[in-house]
């Protein structure tokens, strides 16, 4: 595939999986979820950003980086999660997702709040602080 | 809140083909240069289903040409992505540019910030955006195969659009409101050969749904009859909008539309501020935007070396 190189499947690949994270502490970078484990993610944290992309949407490569940060900003209070809606089209079609990107907020494992497109990350940070009232 | 400030000979405001080549050439001449980039590298290049009219690539997929323009522009200077300018002060000497987080200075800024898709305008436009809704074939089509669709607008990006969703297994048929396209005849051709069903002389008036997009209501221009059209999903290519507002308050001449108005070296109606790329309209291709940003880079050298608004 030769998208946007190496420096494009890094931002959204090599992210760690649920599993990594020990038992008490929270990620500061936006864990790699699949339909497999999303659930158990769900469960865990009780404010979870899910990012529904694919590597062909630009919105959602340009959304990437503001992610990362916001991960760091709310490390301990948001756990942000991304899932690839190509190779994951069950929970695509589950939660109706037909553009992308698309962030589902999900308090205590309910969808609280869809938005879709990519946005400036100020709107983006004020609608999570608003949803989940952190 | 501003931390430090860093000052370029240049800044490029936009890494779309416009800016990165401006970025290329007025590195090139010597000058520092860096890239801001509210999103990602490749503009509305990268949204292209397919390019078969910028020169030296026959057939090309945008994803592909913006990440071979982003290789390419990476031999010369900085793209800062994520970096999405709101505020552009121009003072005696330098050019202020502001985003929300961090500042630079620049002796002149190269402003190309391209377009983003116009609304339709019509009723359930709001109502049901992400829920069947698009602007973006190559980003939502997917979600839609096998499953009826509706491509509305006759330009480029329409035809092209509809082509590109048959392509991927989506059941499209496209509606405009002329009885002709606007399209280039290759593409025109193409729709033809493709099957891709036709409603002309035709305009969506409401899209409607429950919950999800349901449908769209349309109107005959020709008989004044509303016809009922049963849908999964609408996409929508009537064309763009420039991204100007951040430059309301900076006093920079913009035309009715919104179009940065300038003269034939690229020159705004500010002194050290130069446009190019679709952010000035005309004709908003690939080609067109790589030679504005050749020369507004080349203006802005010559002025920087000497100045017009000194003399
Ligand atoms: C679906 C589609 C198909 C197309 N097909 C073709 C084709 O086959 N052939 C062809 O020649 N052309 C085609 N075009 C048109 C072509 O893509 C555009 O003419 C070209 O991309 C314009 O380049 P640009 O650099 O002026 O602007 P853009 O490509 O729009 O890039 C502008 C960049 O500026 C950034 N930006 C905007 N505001 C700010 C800000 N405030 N601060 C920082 N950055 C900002 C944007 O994020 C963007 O990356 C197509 C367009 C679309 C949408």
């Amino acid at each position: 595939m030769s998208l946007f190189g190496k420096k494009h499947d890094d931002k959204h690949e090599a992210h760690k999986r649920h599993t990594d994270i020990p038992e008490g502490e929270f990620p500061d970078e936006p864990l790699i979820v699949d339909s497999s484990d999303i659930d158990a993610v769900l469960k865990r944290f009780p404010n979870v950003v899910v990012d529904c992309w694919a590597p062909w949407c630009r919105p959602c490569l340009a959304l990437a980086p503001v992610i990362d940060e916001m991960a760091v900003e709310f490390q301990g209070k948001v756990v942000f999660a991304k899932i690839n809606t190509d190779k994951n089209q069950s929970f695509a079609r589950k939660h109706q997702i037909m553009n992308i990107p698309t962030l589902l907020i999900f308090k205590n494992g309910e969808v609280v709040e869809r938005i879709i497109g990519a946005r400036p990350r100020r709107t983006l940070e004020n609608m999570i602080k608003e949803s989940l009232k952190v | 809140m501003v931390s430090n400030t860093e000052h370029f000979n240049v800044v490029v405001v936009g890494a779309g083909p416009a800016g990165m080549t401006a970025a290329i050439y007025a590195a090139r001449s010597g000058m520092k240069t860096v890239i801001l980039e509210a999103g990602s590298v490749g503009g509305q290049v990268a949204e292209s289903p397919e390019i078969e009219n910028y020169l030296g690539f026959e057939s090309v997929n945008g994803m592909d040409l913006a990440s071979t323009f982003r290789k390419h522009t990476e031999r010369y200077v900085e793209i800062k992505e994520g970096e999405e300018i709101e505020q552009i002060i121009p003072e005696r000497e330098i050019i202020r540019l502001k985003t929300g987080w961090s500042e630079y200075t620049a002796d002149a800024a190269i402003i190309a910030t391209g377009a983003h898709h116009r609304k339709l305008g019509c009723n359930g436009e709001e109502e049901f955006s992400g829920r069947g809704i698009s602007y973006c074939a190559t980003c939502d089509g997917f979600f839609f195969k096998g499953k009826k669709v509706v491509m509305i607008g006759g330009g480029n990006t329409a035809v092209g659009d509809a082509l590109y969703l048959k392509n991927v297994g989506v059941d499209v048929t496209i509606i405009h409101r002329r009885d002709v396209f606007r399209a280039e005849a290759a593409h025109v051709k193409r729709l033809e050969e493709s099957g891709i069903p036709k409603i002309m002389n035709s305009e969506v008036r409401e899209i409607y749904g429950e919950k999800v997009v349901k449908g769209v209501k349309v109107l005959n221009k020709a008989t004044g009859d509303v016809s009922d059209v049963p849908v999964d999903g609408v996409f929508i290519a009537v064309g763009v909008v420039p991204n100007t507002d951040f430059l309301k308050e900076s006093g920079i001449k913009l035309d009715d539309i919104g179009y940065i108005v300038t003269d034939r070296e690229q020159r705004t109606s500010l002194p050290r501020i130069y446009a190019a790329g679709d952010v000035t309209g005309g004709l908003q291709q690939i080609i067109v935007g790589c030679g504005e940003g050749a020369v507004a880079a080349t203006t802005a050298y010559e002025d920087i070396s000497n100045p017009y608004w000194k003399k």
